[in-house]
């Protein structure tokens, strides 16, 4: 450690040291904002680079037949664009922007954990840089999927999966990492005063976020370590000749895979809940129950695995418990978005960018979430299953739930971080954009998933072609209205209106209480909260 | 005008009602796949309602409480009975939905008093079937020719849906699927019957269907398996129970003969461009997915097989590689699929082309020798 | 950095990231612990189909004559595994609680000594847990010298609480070539034949 991490981890009461500035600043900090925007600036990177995947998918599929790649390569394809997408894109945003925020809401110098933050934050580069190198090793990268079924994954991949699981391990000791900080800044770092029940929703969710990561990232990486015995080792966990099952896998997986779901999801909701009513002018609707809600959606989140593989062959009991569980999780999450129109309902509603965007995410992920209840019912299910369908479902969920909401936030937090104010018209052409075009790329796949097109398939029957064509249209036009977004950000780095402490009229919270941009240390006195 | 807008609306019918048939799930040809297509009307219509009144709800604040408007803000923040309300509402629907799934789902499970059993077995990348009550058995492989894979040619009306030998089942009885994988999962969909179940290999799943209707329904495989997961089509025929035990029959005698012909032709030797011809045919037809066909694979997938130790050397290895396959690999066993004369020929063709000319014949003969030891 | 704002009743950073790792190491185990746990569920709920390991005791309650079931045989080799397979019946007609015995023949059609393990799958699982062997060449490997034949024998009985609704049971049984991980006492025995 050099001797800049030592100043910064020195926080004694005059410390209002000039941030080292160089590569070493980067290299070595352990101040939460510094940290914050290395993990938003590597999510945005990975964001670009796993879209660029999506691209090539889409691309292939513009047409029926093969013309750019071979199947071989569409398959690594679709698996690196979903590995980055989950991985390397939307958990680091939500990390950074839980760096960014989480003190600064709670009335916190710093995170808890200044040093293993910038640890979680510096092994993630290395983590994609060997999952990208492996697709220049000979046969390829990973090209079972990101869900990575055995024994495709095992006996049938090629020697990358090694390469693979050392990746995905990386990636889950960053996120446990990250997890454990936040859970201690949230315990241990709060102002006097700010008792559980006044931290605003998105230190909320993060906290049940965080807990749901210690739970799950551990079995992932139980599952990738079988994956890799079973390959190098001689194990026989997944596979039937040595006593193993392959379905058990799946078993193992989806107890992890669930509840990602909702870790690349519940801080949405938390940071929605800050948005609508800011530019509602009007509180929260229904805060306890917004709390409840999120710790239902987290605990339900661990006994509906199964509903992923209905198809797999399991007793009617099995499948109709699982349903059950499925279709409860309709509740909580309901909850939410009739409180989030309650909280518009009679308020003063204006339509800047981020309140754009988080308007988009309630209604686009209601639609994500009634295909997500359509594809609860088992029986539909195995139509459904595993066809474009599913795909538009995780997609309306993930790019205009998720990402969108991740897009809400970097606005609405903008002129906090960097001081200026965004360009306004810019933005909403970004929104515009992004709002039109996902809605062209996503929306027509719910028909040509019904219509009967599985998903993962490089080459597809005619019937599907005019579809796909549009698709394809949809995702280049998303794809590069993201640029107009990296145009709003750097310029908005650069320069722009000086932004006043709290820029938003409605806003609430302690980070609006310190001016803008946030200075490097923030909260040396812990603020009163009331 | 009125008259043109009435043409064009006309027009406009039949491209609606085809429309149709592609943008929304097949309502199938048995009383289960219609019973899930109801399901799926059902609930597709209560989430446009609730869809509605939220985003009705939604919008008229938007419109009417903006601040554009001058809208004053309420204070308000939390309302016991409202809220208990739409937790509550939701739950009964969804009690509601439960009802008619949970008996659709006990309907689909019950296997029981099958008239036939077909087991159908994946494999990297065609299915096999075998009738239970009968010695036939068959492999089904994709049909659509590379050159409309690769856009060389036009592609014909059923791309990518067609297969050489589609599986055949009566109408009107209950036919039972018993469903397994020789090497990675795979999934056997027919949108048509609402059936799809995962082929787990070691392990075997049930399904079943009957199908009133005589015609052809096709599917895909619809778990991915591997680089042509998009290429191992289904296709299904129903016939009258007549016609399909007289197709049968002739299957079983048909299947009989051919082994019974195989081995009295076995004295038989072919000649050299005979075997290069039929070797090449069955290469590109069974091999070239994964060993390319220039013969040098995918480097770290498939390995190559131009002047390699097995092709240019081991003549036993090479045969038995072919009939047996090789375990722990994608390499699968050609021995019940392919003639003796085909294995032969291709192992043939495998040691005399791409510059390998090792000069050796194989004949029939030879293939049926490592098969009895 | 932690004692910036503590107060008494909150527990230090140290104790709080020392549980948390436990709960993280806890849950590591707990996803190997799956595994065991999922073989038990299984095992009782016949989940995936499989058959007990072991050989059951002998019937001793009565044979219920009043229905009869259909047992279905279906035998596979893995890919790779030269021999040659077959149930000597594909199918039998058994009351519940009627012993059978079924004979399965493999010929080793190589030129080499082999071993090999059959794995049995059920269908419906369920009817799983009702399928008792008391006899099975499941439960041991089986070594067959070059060019041998032999039928090896399975005996078995259907539990007399199979429930009304399991009419057809299917018993799949895949053969893999295990001789390179074969115990050393299944070689032995081999080589002294």
């Amino acid at each position: 450690m050099s001797s800049a991490a030592g100043t910064m981890d020195h926080h004694d009461h005059d410390h209002h040291h000039h941030a080292p500035s160089g590569i070493t600043r980067w290299l070595f900090t352990t101040n939460h904002k510094d940290i914050g925007s290395m993990y938003l600036w590597f999510s945005f990177i990975m964001f670009l680079l796993g879209g660029s995947m999506a691209l090539v998918i889409r691309a292939e599929l513009f047409q029926p037949g093969l013309q750019l790649v071979d199947p071989h390569f569409f398959n690594q394809m679709t698996t690196v664009h979903g590995l980055i997408m989950v991985f390397g894109a939307v958990m680091p945003a939500f990390t950074g922007l839980a760096n960014w925020m989480v003190p600064m809401m709670i009335g916190a110098p710093d995170m808890a954990l200044p040093r293993m933050n910038n640890w979680s934050f510096w092994i993630l580069p290395f983590a994609f840089a060997i999952l990208l190198a492996s697709l220049f090793m000979e046969g390829g990268g990973p090209a079972f999927g990101w869900t990575f079924y055995a024994p495709l994954s095992t006996t049938y991949s090629s020697d990358s999966t090694a390469l693979f699981v050392f990746s995905v391990h990386i990636m889950g000791i960053s996120s446990i990492m990250g997890a454990i900080n936040v859970i201690v800044t949230i315990m241990n770092m709060r102002a006097p005063g700010m008792t559980y029940m006044k931290m605003p929703l998105f230190v909320w969710t993060w906290f049940i976020t965080a807990f749901l990561l210690i739970a799950v990232m551990p079995v992932l990486a139980g599952a990738v370590t079988m994956v890799l015995t079973d390959k190098y080792f001689g194990t026989s966990f997944f596979d039937a000749a040595g006593g193993g099952d392959p379905v058990m896998f799946q078993h193992i997986f989806w107890f992890f895979g669930h509840p990602e779901v909702y870790i690349m999801i519940l801080p949405s909701f938390g940071i929605v809940s800050a948005i609508i009513p800011a530019f509602s002018r009007k509180p929260l609707f229904g805060y306890a129950s917004m709390v409840y809600a999120t710790a239902a959606i987290a605990g339900l989140s661990f006994l509906v695995w199964a509903h992923h593989m209905f198809t797999t062959g399991m007793p009617v009991a099995a499948a109709l418990f699982f349903m059950y569980c499925t279709m409860l999780i309709s509740v909580p999450t309901g909850v939410k978005v009739f409180n989030w129109v309650a909280t518009m309902w009679r308020g003063s509603i204006s339509f800047e960018t981020p309140m754009l965007f988080a308007l988009a995410f309630v209604i686009l992920f209601t639609i994500g979430g009634f295909s997500g209840l359509m594809l609860a019912i088992t029986p539909v299910d195995f139509q459904y299953h595993d066809t474009y369908f599913v795909v538009a479902h995780f997609h309306y969920v993930l790019v205009s739930g998720a990402i969108f909401s991740i897009m809400a936030a970097a606005y609405y937090w903008l002129p906090k971080w960097t001081g200026h104010m965004y360009n306004e018209t810019l933005a909403k052409w970004h929104f515009w954009c992004s709002l039109i075009s996902v809605n062209v790329l996503f929306f027509p796949m719910h028909f040509v998933g019904l219509a009967g097109m599985p998903r993962r398939i490089p080459d597809y029957a005619l019937q599907f072609a005019d579809i796909n064509q549009i698709v394809s249209i949809g995702a280049f036009a998303f794809g590069l209205s993201q640029l107009i977004f990296l145009a709003v950000v750097v310029k908005c780095v650069r320069g722009g209106e000086k932004a006043p402490a709290k820029p938003w009229e409605g806003a609430t919270g302690l980070e609006w209480t310190v001016p803008s941009p946030a200075p490097y240390h923030t909260f040396d006195t812990p603020p009163e909260v009331k | 005008m009125r008259t043109r807008l009435i043409a064009a609306l006309t027009a406009a019918m039949p491209f609606a009602a085809s429309a149709q048939s592609q943008l929304n799930l097949t309502q199938g040809v048995t009383e289960i796949s219609n019973r899930v297509y109801d399901l799926h009307m059902t609930i597709l219509y209560i989430c446009i309602v609730i869809g509605i009144v939220v985003f009705g709800a939604m919008f008229w604040s938007m419109i009417a409480h903006r601040k554009s408007r001058g809208h004053k803000p309420a204070t308000f923040h939390e309302n016991v009975k409202v809220e208990i309300l739409w937790t509550v509402i939701p739950f009964l629907i969804l009690i509601g939905m439960a009802i008619p799934a949970t008996s659709t789902l006990i309907a689909m499970e019950d296997t029981s008093e099958s008239d036939v059993t077909v087991l159908v077995t994946g494999s990297q990348w065609k299915w096999h079937y075998r009738y239970f009550e009968h010695d036939v058995e068959y492999f089904s492989l994709l049909a659509t020719r590379p050159d409309q894979i690769n856009n060389k040619l036009p592609k014909g009306t059923n791309y990518l849906l067609e297969v050489d030998r589609p599986l055949v089942i009566p109408t009107g009885k209950k036919v039972r699927f018993l469903i397994t994988s020789d090497d990675v999962i795979h999934s056997w969909w027919v949108p048509d019957f609402a059936v799809k179940k995962d082929a787990n290999p070691g392990f075997i799943n049930e399904a079943w269907t009957k199908v009133d209707e005589p015609g052809i329904y096709r599917g895909q495989c619809a778990e991915l398996c591997g680089k042509d997961h998009g290429y191992m089509p289904i296709v299904v025929i129903a016939k009258e129970p007549a016609e399909y035990e007289a197709w049968i029959t002739a299957q079983e005698t048909a299947q009989r003969e051919a082994k019974e012909e195989e081995q009295r032709l076995l004295a038989m030797s072919m000649s050299e461009a005979e075997l290069m011809e039929l070797g090449e045919r069955v290469y590109l037809g069974n091999c070239a997915a994964c060993h390319q066909p220039n013969g040098q694979g995918i480097p770290g997938v498939f390995p190559s097989l131009v002047g390699t130790e097995m092709v240019t050397n081991d003549i036993n290895g090479h045969i038995d590689i072919v009939l047996y396959g090789k375990q722990g690999t994608s390499m699968q066993a050609f021995g019940n699929m392919l003639t003796l004369r085909e294995i032969a020929a291709v192992v043939t063709y495998e040691r005399n082309a791409w510059g390998n000319n090792t000069g050796e014949l194989i004949q029939a003969a030879d293939v049926n020798a490592r098969t009895k030891n | 950095m932690s004692d910036h704002q503590s107060t008494p009743n909150r527990p230090d950073n140290g104790r709080v990231v020392k549980r948390l790792l436990l709960v993280v190491v806890g849950m590591f185990g707990f996803g190997f612990a799956l595994v065991p746990l999922y073989e038990v569920f299984c095992e009782i709920t016949g989940f995936n189909g499989r058959t007990s390991n072991e050989a059951a005791a002998v019937n001793t309650r009565a044979v219920d004559t009043s229905r009869s079931i259909n047992v279905q045989f279906i035998t596979r080799v893995n890919q790779g595994m030269p021999w040659d397979f077959q149930p000597e019946v594909k199918m039998v007609r058994v009351h519940p609680g009627e012993t059978k015995v079924v004979n399965f023949l493999v010929e080793n059609r190589t030129g080499n000594n082999m071993v090999a393990q059959a794995i049995p799958s059920v269908s419906p699982g369920e009817a799983g847990l009702y399928l008792n062997k008391t006899e099975c060449f499941c439960f041991e490997q089986q070594p067959l010298a070059a060019g041998d034949t032999t039928a090896m024998p399975m005996q078995f009985y259907l539990d007399p609480e199979i429930p009304a609704h399991i009419h057809t049971l299917t018993l799949q049984y895949t053969l893999y070539d295990i001789t390179a991980n074969a115990t050393p006492d299944v070689l032995a025995t081999m080589l002294a034949n």
